[in-house]
């Protein structure tokens, strides 16, 4: 699966306001719902669901990068969106470092391979210490998409 | 499963492990895997017939996106690599990460 396929560039938010795990779920699943990809009056839900399964283990994995996820029915196909932080959020990361860079994730219920294809390109990217500098130096929307599109013509990125 | 001896500190040992929980190797079983494979001083690599990844880390065993019935071939390399390969075909194969199975 591509980047393209899952991620809605329009939701991204190039400088997130909050500073804090919760603050930042929550801000990024109100983007995905003014851009009309959540089921109508789910957003508090998805974010409460988001921030249990962030409880449960931190997806903060280490290297300035968190990819907080849940599946519910608000959405029908899988959807992402991303956040960036220049102060750095305290995500309880594997490696207690702060987080830069959130990819945050809503997957159907009924589709487990969906979720687990759309994972596997997150994180090949992720892996490239080349990928997360670029995804750390972009600084608006229009350069996020750039970057993931992209990604998704050059495997090595 | 095979053993072979390299040295007498040296064991390889490998194994084709079937992931068996519905949801498939999603991040909560992979930490699990990781979680195991990270208590032994083997290294561990783990493999789904098109790429290799290192057992050891989350990002990249996240990236095998190994679904329901796919078979893995997990290898151990290292003094106690057996008891490696043991625990995590129990926790793939056995307790398939104490998640369901798919309903039939």
């Amino acid at each position: 699966m591509k980047f393209a396929d899952f991620v809605c560039f329009e939701a991204a938010v190039p400088e997130l306001r909050a500073c804090d795990r919760d603050g930042v779920i929550a801000e990024l699943v109100l983007s995905l719902d003014k851009a009309g990809r959540l089921a109508k009056g789910k957003c508090e839900e998805v974010t409460a669901e988001v921030i249990k399964r962030e409880r449960e283990a931190s997806t903060g994995m280490g290297k300035g990068v968190a990819v907080p996820h849940v599946k519910h029915k608000a959405v029908k196909d899988i959807v992402a969106v991303i956040g960036q932080s220049s102060v750095g959020i305290d995500f309880f990361a594997l490696d207690k470092q702060p987080v830069y860079s959130v990819i945050l994730l809503v997957s159907s219920t009924d589709d487990p391979d969906r979720h687990l294809q759309a994972m596997e390109n997150i994180f090949k990217h992720l892996q490239q210490e080349r990928f997360r500098k670029f995804l750390r130096q972009c600084h608006s929307s229009e350069q996020i998409e750039e970057l993931l599109i992209e990604a998704d013509e050059d495997p090595s990125l | 499963m095979q053993a072979e001896e390299d040295t007498l500190e040296n064991m390889v040992y490998e194994a084709e492990l079937e992931i068996k929980n519905a949801e498939g190797l999603h991040m909560r079983p992979a930490m699990q895997f990781v979680d195991i494979a990270n208590r032994f001083d083997s290294d561990i690599t783990v493999g789904n017939g098109e790429t290799n990844v290192d057992g050891k880390s989350i990002m990249q065993i996240s990236m095998l996106a190994a679904t329901c019935g796919t078979r893995l071939r997990v290898k151990a390399e290292g003094p106690d690599a057996q008891e490696a390969v043991n625990a995590l075909r129990e926790l793939v194969e056995e307790k398939h990460f104490d998640e369901p199975t798919p309903k039939r």
